[in-house]
């Protein structure tokens, strides 16, 4: 029983690995529609991700005469970084296997990998708005990812682990409760989501403004197959993110592997959950503003405090 | 190995000796610089290594003693090797195994000379290192402490031409010996008036101070070896003396000197001092807070290369002393596998530290040698000319921001751990001031990551912004190798966790008698159980290659690897220049505004109609003119009250001299 049941949790890493990667496009083309929709225009439907990707992949890459060779592999690191950490969050079943190897730490660490290499690819080319977009990402990135791990830490305080499948164990199943704590959490979370996907307020991701990009700004160098992984990688990070705000403040639904007759349920409830979440992101961006580059880190900073704030709450309250 | 009666403390006296031997061969063959280079310094690096495998050894061995004839009547030198000294000798010996051999590249250039003296006072800087590390006795540890920091003192001035360089050195002397006077005293005060036999750390371990008086001590302790490691407000000679010092000798000073400090404070604290005050613990946790991110905040500013490594020091220093600090609060309130966890974080830093760091300094002499410069904004591109420097440079730069799967993510991850698990301490205060500390940590070490994207990014990425960089040459052999062995050193200190934490058990045992005792096998991390928190950076980097690989090879498989190569982008621009990248002072342009209060800026900006613009900016520290300009005004002062009596005229003095006896016979 023991034997099979990991040989089904394996089976569940595997499939959920297969299920985001193919998945995470789709979520991104939801959201681009919904903005569409809200602002009256038709849209390019919700698969237009995937044709963008197909197209990109067929044409030649273009890369600088003075690229070097960290410049060629970012996009493979970032990739595979973004693909694991979506993989390893739960989203349909706790018990995967591979949270053992990697807690929530690990994962903002994930994330910080995928960022640095990204980064220092900007600045491999040394043109003027490469390092802009590095240094900029890196500015909201340092604000951002403590706040991250605050909000992780108030949720594995909360369930005494920093796994993540306790984490989501614990909060979806067993205590039946109302945290303030996580109240707070969950405020800095968007903002650290909107901020680490390079959504409006802090970035965003059409614009045409060299100026004021912060993402598109480090990926101007990248063309073909590499700006495909990078697209790919960024839809991966926004699924990732939806997903451990899913993880942490709905988890009702998650079930246990091996539950076989609560997995259709459990699929569905899923996908209901992406489609608000995504719908509800839209909805954000349609009503406000890009701030000021200058603006971000006090945007960001709130984040950090309420995130702070979480955590001093639970240290009080004991909840 | 015991029955034959050899001990490890007797290898490792060979082993100082055989130093010795090769400090002063290197000043014999100081005609023939060569010899020095392709035989004193790999020797050398062989016996760090031996000296790490004994520390190895001495680690699981009972605690060696030995009283040398030499000394004091009343107080000959006593060494004592127990598991702690072990740790930090095989600190020791692993970083500067790597040092040295890059060491014998690195001095090729310099005239024989100097590098006869150079190769002295390196070889008696490592032998007073061990030594402090193996002192029993305060006088001992004085003395070593002293021989460690002149050496390192001359090291430092090497290129006593230059006039900054002295300065430097001066600066660095004077707060040596302020942080020297304050550990004689904290000696003083732990031996408690009982003679000069008392002296010996034994004595010391006996002696029942009062709470008073050995928070004293600890104050003194902490003042001190403070002092040495440059915890914020004394950090101020670090900045200086590592941009002067050569790199091995930067390498050297930040890699292991610092950790010697620690060690200090440990040794001081859990050892000699055989209680804790809970106060101390915040004390140490506030101190390293304000160090860890005045520290990083530093180095995001900094435009020379080796002064941001230095900033980059003092973070980590920071780090440690919170590390300390967390020890000692779990400890007092009896938590003794969260004592043990935080322990073993800051020992494990301090092992990590010494790699990367150590890499990421000898990494700039080898730049500083194949460019002659220092300032970044000087430099870039350099990745095309130097692959192996670029290469072994990264692993260092990922490891010191954290990163997954090296290093300085393991115990960064094991500091945290000891954070989220810390509710349930019996005093209020402390368990709200838990978190707050965990985010300082958090946004310190996200700032870390920040500093070294702009390091890395601007020396060896973008374009060369010098003609001359083009004709920058790799690292040779020997630079090449000791780089390796760092850069190994961080990899496998990355990915075998659970080993090193089993050996650092050995440590939290002898000193605070507790240890983790990992809970799960060996390729899980989990420091109290698996069902709390583990971590598998095997797992981990198999999974990420895994996922790349696949990534790779589905990619190529569907598609073409057609690729062409054209001018940069950079959005239809056609005129952009190498003068049109970040500087390092553009890159660190965020940080400067958005911790403005924090810095002292100076702004010369020409205005538009000026024919020969003229721009400059400086950031500068604004303890030097709160804090160091005052004690400084105030001494001048004193010495010029002094000078009154000052005429250089012998029958002046010898009135003096005569009406002093006369006061002291009226008196006494």
């Amino acid at each position: 029983m023991e034997f099979q049941n990991l040989i089904f949790a394996i089976l569940f890493q595997l499939a959920q690995l297969l299920l985001v990667v193919l998945l995470a496009p789709l979520l991104t083309g939801w959201v681009n529609q919904c903005q569409a929709w809200l602002q009256n225009r038709s849209g390019a439907g919700v698969l237009q991700p995937y044709r963008v990707l197909r197209k990109l992949f067929q044409k030649d890459a273009v890369i600088a005469h003075n690229a070097s060779p960290l410049f060629r592999v970012t996009p493979y690191i970032v990739f595979g970084c973004m693909w694991l950490a979506a993989a390893i969050i739960p989203i349909i079943a706790v018990d995967l296997p591979f949270s053992q190897a990697a807690d929530v730490i690990a994962l903002v660490g994930v994330f910080a990998v995928a960022r640095v290499f990204l980064a220092l690819a900007a600045m491999d080319i040394g043109t003027a708005f490469g390092s802009l977009g590095a240094r900029r990402e890196m500015l909201v990135s340092f604000l951002a990812e403590p706040a991250l791990l605050m909000v992780f830490f108030t949720a594995s305080m909360i369930s005494h682990s920093t796994q993540l499948p306790r984490i989501v164990d614990a909060l979806a199943h067993h205590q039946f409760m109302l945290y303030p704590s996580l109240a707070f959490a969950a405020l800095a979370f968007v903002i650290v989501l909107l901020a680490e996907n390079a959504r409006i307020p802090v970035d965003n991701p059409s614009t045409h403004l060299e100026l004021t990009m912060i993402h598109e700004a480090m990926i101007l160098e990248y063309s073909a197959r590499h700006l495909a992984l990078i697209e790919w990688a960024s839809s991966l990070k926004l699924f990732a993110y939806i997903s451990i705000g899913i993880a942490l403040f709905l988890p009702q639904g998650i079930i246990e592997v091996g539950n076989w007759a609560g997995l259709p349920l459990a699929i569905a409830l899923l996908l209901l959950k992406l489609l608000a979440a995504g719908a509800g992101l839209a909805v954000f961006e349609a009503i406000s503003a890009k701030l000021r580059i200058f603006r971000a880190p006090e945007f960001l900073g709130t984040a950090f405090l309420l995130a702070v704030l979480g955590l001093l709450i639970h240290f009080l309250l004991g909840a | 190995m015991d029955a034959v009666g050899i001990l490890p403390l007797d290898v490792i006296g060979w082993l100082v000796q055989f130093w010795i031997a090769l400090g002063v061969a290197g000043l014999a063959l100081q005609r023939t610089p060569r010899l020095i280079n392709r035989v004193i310094f790999p020797l050398s690096a062989l016996t760090s290594l031996l000296l790490a495998l004994t520390g190895l050894w001495a680690l699981a061995a009972a605690p060696n003693i030995m009283v040398l004839p030499l000394g004091l009547p009343d107080l000959p030198f006593h060494l004592r090797l127990d598991p702690l000294s072990a740790f930090f000798l095989i600190l020791l010996g692993g970083a500067s195994m790597g040092v040295s051999l890059y060491s014998a590249g690195y001095f090729k250039t310099m005239a024989g000379g100097t590098l006869g003296l150079v190769c002295l006072e390196y070889h008696l800087f490592l032998v007073g290192m061990t030594l402090v590390l193996l002192a029993d006795d305060a006088y001992m540890f004085m003395v070593a402490w002293e021989t460690m920091a002149l050496s390192s003192y001359f090291l430092v001035t090497t290129d006593h031409n230059i006039p900054e360089i002295r300065k430097a050195g001066y600066l660095y002397l004077l707060i040596a010996h302020v942080g020297a006077i304050a550990i004689l005293l904290s000696f003083g005060v732990m031996q408690g008036g009982n003679g000069i036999a008392a002296y010996t750390f034994d004595a010391m371990r006996a002696a029942h101070l009062s709470s008073f008086w050995s928070s004293v001590a600890f104050l003194l302790a902490l003042f001190g070896f403070g002092a040495k490691a440059g915890v914020v407000p004394l950090h101020v000679w670090l900045p200086e003396a590592h941009p002067a010092a050569p790199s091995p000798v930067s390498a050297l000073m930040s890699g292991v000197m610092l950790k010697t400090a620690i060690y200090g404070i440990l040794r001081v604290t859990f050892d000699l001092l055989g209680t804790q005050l809970w106060w101390w613990g915040v004390l140490a946790l506030a101190l390293g807070l304000i160090t860890a991110v005045f520290g990083v905040m530093f180095a995001a500013v900094q435009g020379d290369m080796k002064r941001l490594l230095a900033y980059s020091s003092i973070e980590n220093i920071g780090l440690l002393l919170v590390g300390i600090g967390l020890t000692i609060i779990f400890h007092v309130y009896g938590k003794n596998t969260l004592a043990a966890l935080s322990l073993t974080a800051t020992l494990y830093h301090s092992l990590n530290h010494a790699f990367f760091k150590s890499l990421l300094f000898i990494g700039t002499g080898a730049i500083l040698h194949a460019t002659g410069e220092r300032n970044m904004g000087r430099l870039g591109g350099l990745i095309h000319h130097m692959p192996w420097a670029a290469v072994l440079m990264l692993v260092g730069v990922l490891a010191i921001a954290g990163l997954p799967p090296l290093n300085g993510f393991v115990s960064e991850w094991l500091l945290l751990q000891a954070f989220l698990l810390s509710p349930g301490l019996p005093n209020s205060y402390i368990n709200m001031l838990v978190p707050v500390a965990a985010a300082v940590i958090a946004l310190a070490a996200a700032l870390a990551a920040y500093v070294m994207v702009k390091f890395y990014g601007v020396i060896f990425l973008g374009q060369p912004r010098e003609k001359a960089l083009e004709h920058a040459h790799d690292a040779d052999l020997w630079e090449r190798s000791g780089m390796i062995w760092l850069a190994l050193g961080c990899v496998v200190l990355g990915l075998a966790p659970v080993f090193v934490v089993q050996q650092i058990d050995l440590v939290s045992h002898a000193l605070i008698g507790s240890g983790l005792g990992n809970a799960a096998n060996w390729v899980f991390l989990a420091p109290v159980d698996t069902e709390r928190a583990s971590y598998s950076p095997l797992y981990f980097l198999l999974a990420v290659l895994g996922v790349m690989l696949l990534t790779t090879v589905l990619v190529r498989r569907m598609y073409h690897g057609r690729l062409r190569r054209s001018a940069a982008w950079d959005c239809g621009f056609p005129a952009q220049t190498a003068r049109m990248q970040d500087t390092a002072e553009g890159f660190g342009q965020p940080i400067r505004r958005i911790f403005e209060p924090f810095f002292k800026i100076e702004r010369e900006v020409p205005s538009p109609f000026d024919t020969h613009p003229r721009y400059h900016g400086q950031t500068e520290d604004r303890l030097w003119s709160i804090l160091y300009l005052p004690i400084k005004l105030l001494t001048e002062k004193l010495s010029s009250l002094a000078s009154l009596l000052q005429h250089g005229r012998i029958h002046l003095y010898l009135a003096y001299t005569f009406v002093t006896l006369v006061v002291l016979l009226v008196f006494v």
